[in-house]
């Protein structure tokens, strides 16, 4: 078996900020005593005096970004996304949101995956607490090419824009010559009758895995990437559950108010079919190894494989 | 502008207060009034603003963090010109662009939406920190309330900007030490204001009167003489300035007069203005 690549989203957001700064005088990144761990770090060597490290306060942060923002310039903050999302959430929600102000949140360090830093930051919220501010974009990229694609097109959309990243690395799936990035738009990964599993961020390549090991089975399953939460791709969504019958949604969120929450939403108004959301049980994580952590909540290929099969029986 | 010229306009200010909340049935009198006299010198002698091109780069920006107090804040700016002052008496009603706290996407002159507290502070920060990084020579004020500033965030944004030496960068601090539920000494004391925003590396200046125009311009001159720190203007004032029985009432903190009241409110200020002609 061929070696496969991989690399942390955070990575692919420091490189990304890079690219885009180097075209874009415009750009500012702001942290909050992070730039190690978020990896805007990269983004300070190259351009120390557009890098301004804001010290630990988030909820300053949000704003003064909000403040840049109105002078035109493009904002780019970027915390852990338990702060981002968490602590920072009324600010983003009236000094960002409610004025439609042009920021964009790297937000790393989401869900379980965190690892050994445990619960207090393992961030599995954020895909509800976001989702529920009018206008605001929520995405959450599964590899490195999708999260470079995704910064980039942050950085065009006009308005604010939420981003998951995550910590630990994740395998490249998208380096195809037919990849096209598009905010709101689902990727259909794999086509199939039986039922639809739609995933994002580290939960795309392990539902890819569990697919192929439903194949093994004559389960043929669709594989949907949902990379972007809020605006959800609805046509296709809809579309794959009449096609299918039946609707697996995989996330490392909750499974309250998430990926999953949103395509209920969906589905329930336009074409109710039975649906599994597979994702964190409304519980806080542990601590542990990223891997271990990931298998204990079965949100890895063998867990969720197990959760369709049962699903299915 | 001679301080008469500013007293005559500041109680034109003072009566599209009263006559914008009576009219809305609800609002915040007493913070609108106490800041009327800062809110004309600002927009009346400080700013560089423009009210036919309100978003003109190069404009000085006012955050109004204290943003319930915009009854005040739109009078003025109704005053200088950036939209009618008709339009005032539509205050908080459905589908008027003046809603209960300032929206810069629908206001003329709005440079940012505010009204949670201690959140305008930081994006005015932000703002004159963007100044600095691109060069642009405009300068940022922001007003608080002495309440205001038992919130976390006004502090964290207060260290950034002490550290950042943002000198394009004025905080004023509304102390006429009132807040809803009482003196904000009897609440939860931020008492010493000016020791604590001099301990953030901030210039201060303590203004004994914030509704006297001398000392309200000798503040702002001092602070556009001040270098490589923000400036912190602590201005002593009074709730509900200029309407009798609203002066150090804690109740018309955010209640709209009835009728009769209105019409007293009026009739004291219409003489306050016939006094200010016989000057």
């Amino acid at each position: 078996m061929s070696e496969v690549k991989k690399i942390a989203t955070r990575a692919s957001y420091g490189n990304a900020l890079v690219e885009l700064g180097k075209k874009h005088a415009d750009m500012v990144v702001l942290d909050a005593d992070l730039a190690a761990a978020t990896q805007t770090g990269i983004f300070k060597k190259e351009f120390p005096e557009r890098h301004i490290d804001c010290g630990i306060a988030e909820c300053n942060m949000a704003g003064v970004a909000a403040g840049i923002a109105t002078t035109g310039k493009v904002p780019f903050f970027s915390t852990f996304a338990m702060f981002a999302s968490g602590r920072a959430f009324e600010q983003v929600r009236n000094s960002i949101a409610y004025p439609q102000l042009n920021v964009k949140i790297g937000a790393t360090h989401g869900g379980i995956s965190v690892g050994e830093d445990g619960a207090s930051h393992q961030c599995c919220e954020d895909f509800a607490l976001m989702r529920v501010i009018p206008g605001m974009v929520v995405a959450c990229p599964s590899d490195d090419i999708e999260a470079k694609a995704l910064v980039e097109a942050a950085y065009e959309h006009k308005g604010p824009v939420y981003m998951r990243f995550g910590r630990a690395a994740v395998p490249v799936i998208n380096d195809n010559p037919d990849y096209k990035f598009e905010l709101g738009k689902g990727i259909v990964l794999r086509e199939g009758k039986d039922l639809t599993i739609i995933a994002n961020g580290l939960c795309v390549a392990a539902s890819l895995d569990a697919a192929a090991k439903l194949a093994e089975e004559g389960i043929d399953a669709k594989v949907i990437n949902i990379h972007t939460i809020k605006p959800l791709d609805e046509e296709l969504v809809i579309a794959s559950a009449k096609e299918t019958g039946k609707v697996v949604t995989v996330e490392e969120h909750s499974i309250i108010g998430g990926l999953g929450g949103a395509v209920c939403e969906v589905l329930s108004e336009n074409c109710p079919v039975p649906v599994k959301r597979i994702g964190v049980r409304d519980v806080f994580g542990e601590s542990g190894p990223a891997g271990a952590l990931l298998k204990k909540y079965q949100l890895d290929a063998d867990g969720i494989y197990a959760q369709i099969k049962e699903f299915l029986a | 502008m001679d301080n008469i010229e500013l007293q005559k306009i500041a109680n034109e200010v003072r009566k599209s207060i009263v006559t914008a909340v009576h009219a809305a049935a609800s609002g915040h009198p007493g913070g609108s009034l106490s800041s009327a006299d800062l809110y004309t010198y600002l927009y009346f002698e400080e700013l560089n603003i423009d009210p036919k091109d309100p978003k003109k780069p190069d404009r000085d920006r006012f955050v109004l963090s204290k943003g319930h107090t915009a009854p005040g804040y739109y009078s003025v700016l109704a005053e200088r010109g950036f939209f009618p002052k008709e339009d005032l008496t539509t205050l908080r009603h459905l589908g008027s662009y003046l809603q209960g706290h300032p929206d810069m996407k629908h206001i003329p002159g709005v440079d940012m939406s505010s009204g949670s507290l201690g959140q305008g502070i930081s994006a005015a920060a932000g703002m004159a920190l963007s100044a600095k990084l691109y060069g642009d020579d405009y300068r940022v004020y922001t007003l608080l309330g002495d309440g205001e500033i038992q919130e976390g965030q006004v502090w964290e944004a207060a260290m950034f900007a002490g550290f950042r030496k943002l000198d394009n960068f004025v905080v004023i601090v509304d102390n006429n030490n009132l807040q809803i539920d009482g003196p904000i000494d009897q609440v939860n004391s931020p008492y010493p204001i000016d020791k604590k925003f001099e301990a953030f590396n901030f210039h201060v200046i303590n203004v004994a009167d914030g509704n006297d125009f001398d000392q309200l311009r000798a503040a702002f001159q001092e602070a556009r003489n001040t270098k490589g720190m923000p400036t912190a203007i602590i201005m002593k004032t009074v709730k509900g300035k200029g309407v009798s029985f609203m002066e150090n009432q804690v109740g018309w903190h955010g209640k709209a007069p009835n009728d009769e009241q209105y019409q007293q409110a009026m009739a004291e200020l219409e003489k306050a203005g016939e006094a200010l002609c016989q000057k």
